[in-house]
């Protein structure tokens, strides 16, 4: 079905479809209208989860643990400060192996208070266990949160997938969406540690050094094996709904003697750019990194590169320049902008390209230009 | 008397320390609760005595989970077996760090929302797993390694937190009455909603007496009144037998300090805070029961 949607009412429609049995949830904008969405579906009979209000996100994804070691389908959306805060339960839902699925609405961190886009907020859950998925359209955020579920539940993966979209630039803005008959898509969940009071065990008890590192080798090896998966999920999707993605979005990559890579909706917006530089005779490609963990092989050789990072390690340098810099041996021109909401237009992301030093940093907006 | 089950769900040779009253508890609530059972802990004292993996010593299922997360991982496990039709007992086994301090959000937060579980805390007045360091809960007076002086401040009063949600069934118990604590845990487990039980459980290395007295250490504390064992049901405030002799005429309450190296050389204000504290709950509670308040 053809219709209209904003970013977070295209993450609850898939909900809706996907059905959780528990949705535990706690407002923060610009997540809101999505945990609102859902409590309307619920309410309406749309949706029979059972949807618990609760009353911080600690205590959200706590609840999205006790509820998905019984076996039961969950999800929460939350964002910014609301993922920090539950960050040490982040970590436990990867530990406790539980294919829950989170949309985080990228957002800044304070202070000062700013409730614009920005992938901080996310990407200091990088090295948490979680699967990261960065979107940049409606029908993306909509088809991806669908597949979330399939790749999170998957007995080869087994671990949670957040589902990151940009607050406001995409959260908030509406563009046509084609929902689908999900028909067997998602198999119904099958979680083979769920609790069994028949057949009594410990979780997450106390564990030694040698089975402890065990089982973090294990988070690993099934963060590598989730790589098919999430192929052939994929490929079960086009193949299905007639559209497909993959670990980047590629655009006009083939012939190009520059790469532009971002995420989210900034890579949306740099295709545009890509255009216009086409026009002028430049031979520059879009990539944009969906898939943030587990992070993609990226064939980057022979051409300039430019990242546009929307965070920052301080100290260090932008996080995806710095992934791009280790596992593609590049030297891209590092360009830091979106912090905050901060506009960054086509225009402007044509300018980093033509502009590029590689090598070096860039914050837009504050360095000197050239 | 009550008849107890024979069945234990608590095995023998636990790594508790000797005289360990929180494992009585734990093994009467066991009892009382039955097999289709789960336990959701936060770190605390039973944490350790469970055992190390892959080892348990529990025979119902033990979902462990982080110190401030219990009572809202029960909410969302509660609320997933309710959707799955399945009438699994969810209860909250936690001390009292991980209730009356770093637990008590989710704590107000699930019983605001109504969640069918029973929240248990076994409250030995002090953080024991880490080594006796003050919690909330920790009596005015009493030593412990973060206030080598004695404690200045008074003991949190989780109960009238808890009743300030308005529970269908709150109560409290000491591990020194075990029937008390069996009826009681029976009697929550047949209410639906959220139910909250509190424990006192006398801890031999945190409170400095020999391991032997730890029942003996149980009843003084009832005796002297300085617990009280009441429940409320529906709103309605009942104090226990124990405690009703103890108000009539109570023992002095130097009979249960004294052998607690915890209160040596604890100063007469202390003191006379500690039973000035004592006889308030115990008006409160009388004009509870009475319906006066």
């Amino acid at each position: 079905m053809l219709t209209i949607a904003t970013g977070n009412k295209a993450v609850a429609a898939a909900v809706k479809q996907v059905s959780p049995e528990v949705i535990a949830a706690y407002p923060i904008t610009p997540q809101t209208e999505i945990v609102e969405q859902i409590a309307e579906y619920v309410t309406n009979g749309e949706l029979k989860s059972q949807y618990i209000p609760v009353e911080s996100e600690h205590s959200a994804m706590a609840a999205c643990i006790g509820a998905s070691i019984t076996g039961a389908r969950t999800f929460t959306a939350t964002s910014s400060h609301g993922l920090l805060y539950m960050h040490e339960m982040v970590n436990w839902a990867a530990g406790g192996r539980l294919p829950i699925v989170m949309a985080n609405v990228n957002r800044a961190l304070g202070p000062g208070w700013n409730i614009w886009a920005e992938h901080t907020d996310s990407m200091q859950e990088r090295d948490t266990g979680w699967l990261q998925v960065y979107v940049s359209t409606v029908q993306e955020a909509y088809d991806t949160t669908l597949m979330a579920f399939r790749i999170a539940e998957h007995h080869e993966v087994l671990l949670p997938v957040m589902v990151n979209l940009d607050g406001f630039s995409l959260s908030h803005i509406n563009q046509s969406l084609e929902t689908v008959e999900l028909g067997d898509f998602i198999p119904p969940l099958r979680l083979p540690h769920a609790i069994d009071v028949k057949n009594p065990r410990g979780y997450g008890p106390l564990t030694g050094p040698e089975e402890y590192f065990k089982f973090r080798w294990d988070i690993e090896r099934s963060m590598r094996d989730s790589v098919k998966v999430i192929e052939s999920t994929e490929k079960d999707f086009s193949q299905r709904f007639g559209r497909s993605y993959g670990f980047t979005d590629d655009y006009q990559c083939e012939d190009a003697d520059v790469v532009i890579v971002s995420m989210g909706t900034i890579g949306k917006e740099a295709e545009v750019a890509i255009d216009l530089l086409r026009k002028e005779g430049i031979r520059a490609g879009s990539m944009r990194i969906r898939w943030f963990r587990p992070f993609p092989k990226l064939d980057l050789s022979g051409r300039d590169v430019v990242v546009i990072d929307r965070d920052y390690s301080f100290g260090y340098g932008g996080i995806l320049a710095e992934a791009v810099r280790s596992t593609c041996r590049a030297e891209p021109y590092s360009v830091i902008a979106g912090l905050g909401g901060q506009e960054v237009t086509y225009d402007d992301i044509a300018g980093f390209i033509q502009g590029r030093r590689p090598g070096e940093e860039y914050w837009f907006g504050v360095t000197p230009d050239v | 008397m009550t008849e107890i089950p024979k069945e234990e769900y608590l095995f023998k040779c636990t790594s508790a320390c000797a005289g360990c009253s929180s494992s009585l508890v734990l093994r009467y609530v066991l009892k009382a609760a039955g097999p289709d059972t789960v336990l959701v802990m936060p770190a605390c004292c039973t944490s350790v005595i469970q055992g190390i993996y892959p080892n348990t010593a529990m025979n119902v299922p033990v979902y462990n989970v982080a110190f401030a997360a219990a009572a809202a991982c029960a909410s969302g496990m509660s609320a997933a077996f309710r959707a799955g039709k399945k009438a699994t007992n969810v209860i909250v086994y936690a001390g009292d760090g991980g209730t009356v301090d770093i637990g008590i959000q989710a704590l107000s937060g699930a019983f605001e929302r109504r969640t069918d579980f029973l929240y248990i805390c076994y409250d030995n007045e002090a953080y024991g797993n880490t080594g006796m360091q003050r919690s909330g809960a920790t009596p005015t007076g009493a030593r412990t390694t973060t206030t080598p002086g004695g404690k200045p401040d008074t003991k949190k009063d989780i109960d009238r937190i808890v009743e300030a949600h308005d529970p269908p069934y709150m109560a409290t118990a000491c591990s020194a009455y075990p029937h008390d604590l069996f009826k009681k845990v029976t009697k929550a487990l047949s209410i639906r909603g959220p139910k909250f039980i509190h424990v006192l459980a006398p801890c031999p290395p945190g409170w400095r007496y020999p391991t032997e007295q730890t029942v003996e250490m149980g009843k003084l504390a009832v005796k002297t009144g300085m617990w009280v064992l009441f429940e409320r049901e529906y709103g309605k405030v009942t104090i226990n037998g124990p405690s009703k002799a103890a108000m009539i005429k109570p023992l002095p309450i130097e009979e249960y300090l004294g052998p607690q190296g915890r209160f040596k050389g604890i100063s007469r204000e202390a003191v006379d805070a500690l039973v000035s504290l004592a006889r308030r709950n115990a008006k409160r509670l009388s004009l509870q029961e009475e319906g006066v308040c």
